[in-house]
């Protein structure tokens, strides 16, 4: 084996695939809520700033490709973990109790991923692969103005949540950054930016469930 | 403290070996001092149950002051029992209330495969030293005291590393069987001194394949292991051996 392959598949290799990869859709995250907020501004800010993202259109299918490299990345790497850390313990314990480290969050990382990749495929359906000509700011309005929709998004949008609440802090971890000069300022950060992105994207589906014509 | 009596109701793994199927067998204890240790509570049960001509529950000790690692079993769903940096050994029964149920398994992990009921078998933790845990040096005569300069806050963090008694509570704790506590403590008690500078990269890069090879699980950040390690291991040490992992994957000449 190559020292490129027996680095990438070493645990510790995994572990800082799982955290860059993590990272890079993290960021995506922060910049699409940002570009989101426009929704609530109205139709026309929110047409205006599609219109200009699409203006880079020839960057786009490149940006969105890279994405999907780390996107998958993420997904199987994740998946392999999961699987080897099952095998590692091949009998439970009939007594689980959590010595203070577990949280919520750390605990389902495996299973909130599964459910939002499962979000994503139907975010995806909703509005990436769209009838051409559609306008994107009505096709938004249909789908997030039914209360099932509203549901759906709500399950993925706790899910994510959940991910991000340990994994913005533990992508540093991983990748060998704790010291106690800054671990504080670390997850206080982690927490502000993952309440922040969960923040927006949830009172942009709600606003648009109760306020059928905030997109009109 | 002045001694109280307990008396408890056990639950405890018995296993005859690796290749056997183990079951939880129920015991009660009747006035058990409250200053003894754990593992005299269960010496206890071994002499009652030897004399009514049934088989001891099998465990491991040695120093019975925490200092050896031998020890350790899950109490309730914890490695080492309810006491924070505390070995199994060194826990006292005055933590307990009268009348209360323990649940009593042994370690659990595919590569610390049981031995007999609470012996697990943790020679793949030797076998990573083996590895690389370890100076080569020429051990002539002894050196000049502070010949090999070292700061202080150095010398501190590599204490707080070498502090580890191997004893697989980390293992045991980490919902993923991982063992990366123990080999960031072993790689960090070097890689901090000047001394383990000549063999560091080379060092990471065979600890770290010394252990995916024993079948251990991935740290994914849980935590337990530094909740439950009875000398208080921190996980920047973790964090440690990610970064110099890294620096010998990346930036050194050593292939492994
Ligand atoms: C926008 C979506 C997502 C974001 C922002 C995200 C973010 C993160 C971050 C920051 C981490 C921490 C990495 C580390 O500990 O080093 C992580 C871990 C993880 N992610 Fe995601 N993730 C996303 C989607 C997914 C999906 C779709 C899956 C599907 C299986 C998934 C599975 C996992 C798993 C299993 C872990 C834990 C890995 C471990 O063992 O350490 N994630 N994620
Ligand atoms: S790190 Fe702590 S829990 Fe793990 S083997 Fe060392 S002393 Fe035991
Ligand atoms: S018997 Fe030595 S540490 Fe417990």
């Amino acid at each position: 084996m190559s020292w490129f392959t027996r680095t990438v598949t070493a645990s510790l290799g995994k572990k800082y695939i799982m955290a860059l990869s993590g990272l890079v859709l993290g960021a995506f995250l922060l910049v699409h809520a940002a570009g989101n907020t426009t929704i609530l501004l109205g139709r026309s800010a929110f047409l205006s700033y599609a219109g200009h993202l699409h203006a880079f259109d020839f960057a786009l299918v490149g940006i969105e490709f890279l994405l999907l490299a780390f996107f998958l990345a993420h997904v199987v790497t994740g998946l392999v973990l999961f699987m080897q850390n099952m095998w590692a313990r091949p009998e439970r314990y009939a007594v689980n109790n959590n010595a203070g480290g577990r949280t919520w969050g750390s605990a389902t990382m495996p299973y909130t991923g599964i459910i939002v990749f499962l979000f994503i495929l139907v975010h995806l359906y909703n509005f990436h692969f769209i009838a051409p000509g559609a306008v994107i700011a009505d096709v938004v309005a249909e789908v997030l103005g039914s209360p099932l929709y509203t549901v759906l998004y709500g399950i993925g949008l706790t899910a994510l949540a959940l991910h991000i609440s340990h994994g913005f802090w533990s992508l540093f971890q991983s990748a060998g950054i704790n010291h106690p000069k800054y671990n504080r300022f670390i997850i206080v950060c982690a927490w502000v930016i993952g309440g922040l992105i969960i923040a927006v994207f949830g009172i942009i589906v709600v606003m648009l469930l109760v306020n059928s014509n905030l997109l009109a | 403290m002045a001694a109280r009596e307990i008396s408890l109701n056990l639950k405890i793994w018995r296993q005859e070996n690796q290749g056997k199927k183990g079951t939880f067998e129920n015991y009660r204890l009747e006035k058990i001092n409250s200053n003894m240790s754990f593992l005299e509570m269960i010496d206890v049960l071994n002499e009652k149950l030897t004399r009514e001509g049934r088989e001891p529950v099998a465990f491991d000790h040695d120093c019975r002051e925490g200092i050896c690692g031998m020890c350790g079993a899950v109490v309730d769903g914890i490695a080492h029992g309810p006491e924070k940096a505390t070995t199994l050994c060194q826990l006292h029964m005055r933590h307990f209330r009268d009348g209360q149920t323990l649940t009593i398994e042994p370690f659990r992990a595919r590569a610390f495969p049981i031995i007999r009921d609470l012996v697990v078998d943790r020679s793949a933790f030797d076998r990573i030293i083996q590895a690389g845990g370890f100076i080569s040096v020429n051990t002539g005569s002894a050196p000049d005291a502070n010949a090999i300069p070292v700061a202080q806050t150095k010398a501190e963090l590599a204490m707080d590393a070498a502090a580890c008694i191997g004893c697989g509570a980390c293992v045991a704790a980490c919902p993923n069987a991982s063992a990366m506590l123990f080999v960031g403590a072993k790689i960090s008690q070097l890689a901090l001194l000047p001394q383990g500078g000549p063999e560091r990269e080379k060092r990471a890069l065979s600890m770290v394949r010394a252990m995916d090879r024993e079948g251990f699980g991935n740290c994914s950040n849980e935590r337990e292991c530094e909740a439950v390690c009875p000398k208080s291991i921190s996980i920047r040490n973790i964090a440690r051996l990610n970064r110099e992992f890294v620096r010998a994957s990346l930036f050194s000449d050593e292939n492994e």
